[in-house]
């Protein structure tokens, strides 16, 4: 295993596809000359020159069109946004278009795109650059989303993105891109899209938390497991397809759940899951399935007031002890 | 309407509020070419087979809005009569392995580029055996392997899809270009102001065209978009052209000679071609926005008959010549209609067929 950072494994990956396959390409804004606004591309302008590196305006739309395009022309785009936040402008193309397109045309076409960036939010940045979308893009039929949350995840599912005959969503975090964190050294290492794993055992409950909020219930378990309390810990990795299996066995052996989802509660993750949980394990419940999830309201600027909105482990313990009536 | 002068008033005033009794034309027609066909570069063969897919296209699109209006079919039917001689003339000048996308007024666009009738019947009717299997209907037509990628259903949507394909072309390198038309209501989309920056920063092999048929929807060109819609490519330093779109010999030599250009020093081209949709943008459109004046001013340029007097004063064929071919492609029609009625509809396990083109998932399939 090597020890990297959650930007160095993506850029392996990135690198390994290129070097493997002509027909991937990486397009972006400032993803080029000024080696990647979060340095995901460094290097890769100087090994693979402007054709296949390519800097864009600031035009969401527009980019995210010509790479629909250029998917069903044959080559293998990667698009990286900023932040999903800016991919909104492009919603048309994802939405309408890359996830469409296949099925309208009978099938006369394919789309084998990845649309990645950071996700959700990063600190102070109010409100329009703080919103999670993986659960929003999960409701597309057609969409395969991948939210990983440590390095190793990151490389092998990016790998496996670039290689989807299918559009992919595939979403990062600012603030995971410098997180250290073993990475297999195996050649050509891929992860399955669409399996969970089990990073944390235990027996008392069941927390499922992706991509930055993996992070907040990690810590939560290290709290809680000085209390005596085991919490078994999922992290989907998936969005879509979301491994609902390996969620279900493991209520089944614990009896009670909790979801963290960075999303606001309306429609999430969170309650995706939760329903599916209620009808498949109805029995085995000894709780109600409980969420920790934004509020139904903005990203706030004022530090107070973000701390109060964005989930953190306190958020997660207290979830876990109601659902351990423990409080 | 209120005669304060100091009331605000945004759109220019439509027809409906302000009729003077005059014939106002949405479109100005430029002049069409002179030259005839030899001087063209086109034999006899291809005048008529020219002849032929204008005639296919003008029957096809009569007889399916009859169906429609029988009740045979639902959607949308949006119909290109009027422009044929834009898909026709076009398809001439491409090479076979160019890319054509268009909007959802694409029928034409389908035939031209081998959609039989029978496919493209069934299609409307929602059946299996339809050009893309019942699943697109009237708005996405498409046979891929033509190079004809759809038929789109969303107003500028496909114009960076469009990019993305010349993008890929370039990327080969494998000396095809893409063509993109739209109509005159695209131009307003934030979608190709974006494409067209970034087609001219790469110099994309991609010629957009806006078939300007004189109607975004049911509001005219001069009440939905401000100067002369080729000119916006010069913002963009962009080589442009304006010219007829209701004769197939002015398009095609028109559009040949840009495609050179495009394919021969790899850049963009925007294109204005003016022409005129004799129907309403829909079936369910009442079409008050013009006066029945107007219509009748440019069925006298009609792109059909221009064609088939053209063959007949130039002695390519004879009347009855015509008239047999005019037969056979009525049948042609005919017989796509049985066709369409006695296809099947996609079977059940259809709703989840096409959906990927990797492993399929569908979430919570019960």
């Amino acid at each position: 295993m090597a020890v990297l950072q959650f930007r160095e494994a993506l850029l392996q990956a990135i690198d390994e596809e290129m070097e493997r396959d002509e027909s991937v390409f990486i397009m972006g804004e400032e993803v080029a000359e000024y080696n990647g606004a979060y340095k995901v591309t460094e290097g890769l302008l100087d090994k693979y020159g402007f054709k296949r590196v390519i800097d864009t305006p600031i035009s969401e739309l527009g980019f995210s069109g010509i790479g629909v395009g250029a998917a069903m022309k044959g080559l293998r785009p990667i698009v990286e946004f900023m932040t999903f936040n800016f991919a909104v402008l492009a919603a048309d193309q994802i939405l309408n278009h890359a996830s469409k397109v296949r099925y309208m045309l009978g099938g006369q076409a394919s789309v084998p795109i990845v649309f990645r960036g950071p996700n959700a939010s990063a600190g102070q940045l109010a409100a329009t650059h703080s919103v999670a979308y993986d659960s929003m893009y999960a409701h597309f039929p057609g969409l395969v989303v991948i939210y990983p949350s440590e390095p190793d995840d990151a490389k092998g599912l990016l790998k496996s993105a670039i290689r989807c005959e299918d559009p992919v969503i595939f979403m990062e975090s600012e603030q995971m891109y410098g997180m250290k964190g073993e990475v297999s050294e195996e050649k050509d290492y891929i992860i399955p899209i669409g399996k969970a794993k089990v990073k944390r055992e235990g027996g008392d409950v069941t927390v499922v938390a992706s991509g930055k909020m993996y992070h907040v219930a990690k810590k939560a378990a290290e709290v809680l497991a000085k209390e005596g309390v085991e919490m078994e810990l999922i992290d989907p990795r998936t969005i879509k397809p979301l491994d609902m299996e390996t969620i279900i066995q493991s209520v089944k052996k614990t009896n009670r759940c909790v979801i963290v989802d960075e999303a606001h509660p309306y429609g999430g993750m969170a309650a995706e899951a939760g329903f599916l949980i209620q009808r498949e394990a109805f029995d085995y419940l000894d709780a109600p399935v409980r969420r920790v999830t934004l509020p139904d309201a903005h990203a706030p600027f004022a530090k107070n007031l973000f701390d109060l909105w964005l989930p953190d482990a306190k958020k997660v313990i207290d979830a876990v002890n109601a659902v351990t009536y423990r409080n | 309407m209120s005669k304060n002068k100091h009331e605000a008033v945004f759109a220019p005033i439509g027809l409906n509020y302000d009729n003077n009794g005059k014939v106002e034309k949405s479109v100005d027609l430029p002049p069409v070419t002179k030259k005839k066909h030899k001087s063209l570069g086109l034999s006899e063969d291809d005048v008529v087979t020219m002849f032929r897919q204008m005639y296919l296209q003008r029957r096809f699109e009569e007889r399916a809005m009859q169906m429609y209006q029988k009740g045979k079919f639902g959607g949308f039917l949006h119909l290109y009569i009027g422009q044929e001689a834009i898909s026709t003339g076009t398809v001439f000048a491409l090479n076979e392995r160019d890319d054509i996308i268009t909007a959802y007024r694409d029928h034409g666009w389908g035939l031209v580029r081998g959609i039989t009738a029978n496919e493209g019947m069934a299609e409307l009717f929602g059946k299996a055996t339809g050009c893309s299997k019942g699943k697109g209907g009237s708005m996405h037509f498409a046979k891929t392997e033509n190079h004809f990628w759809g038929g789109h259903g969303i107003v500028g949507g496909h114009i960076p899809i469009a990019a993305g394909l010349a993008f890929a072309n370039k990327y080969k390198g494998n000396g095809e270009i893409s063509c993109c038309f739209f109509g005159d209501g695209a131009v307003d989309q934030g979608s190709l102001h974006e494409t067209l920056n970034m087609a001219q920063l790469w110099k994309l092999p991609c010629i957009f065209v806006v078939e300007n048929n004189g109607y975004s929807m049911g509001t005219a060109a001069h009440r939905h978009t401000v100067g002369e819609i080729y000119e916006r490519a010069n913002g963009y330093g962009m080589k442009n052209a304006l010219f007829n779109g209701m004769d197939a010999f002015t398009v095609y030599e028109n559009m040949k000679k840009i495609a050179d250009d495009v394919r021969e020093n790899s850049i963009p081209y925007f294109i204005e071609v003016r022409t005129y949709r004799y129907r309403g943008h829909s079936m369910s459109d009442p079409q008050k926005y013009r006066t029945k004046q107007e219509l009748e001013e440019y069925q006298k340029t009609d792109p059909v008959e221009r064609i088939k007097s053209y063959i007949l004063d130039e002695k390519i064929l004879k009347q009855e010549e015509v008239e047999t071919i005019q037969e056979e492609i009525e049948q042609e029609v005919l017989d796509a209609i049985d066709f369409a009625e006695e296809s099947p509809f996609p079977e059940p396990e259809e709703l989840y067929e096409d959906m990927f083109a990797g492993t399929p998932y569908f979430h919570d399939r019960q």
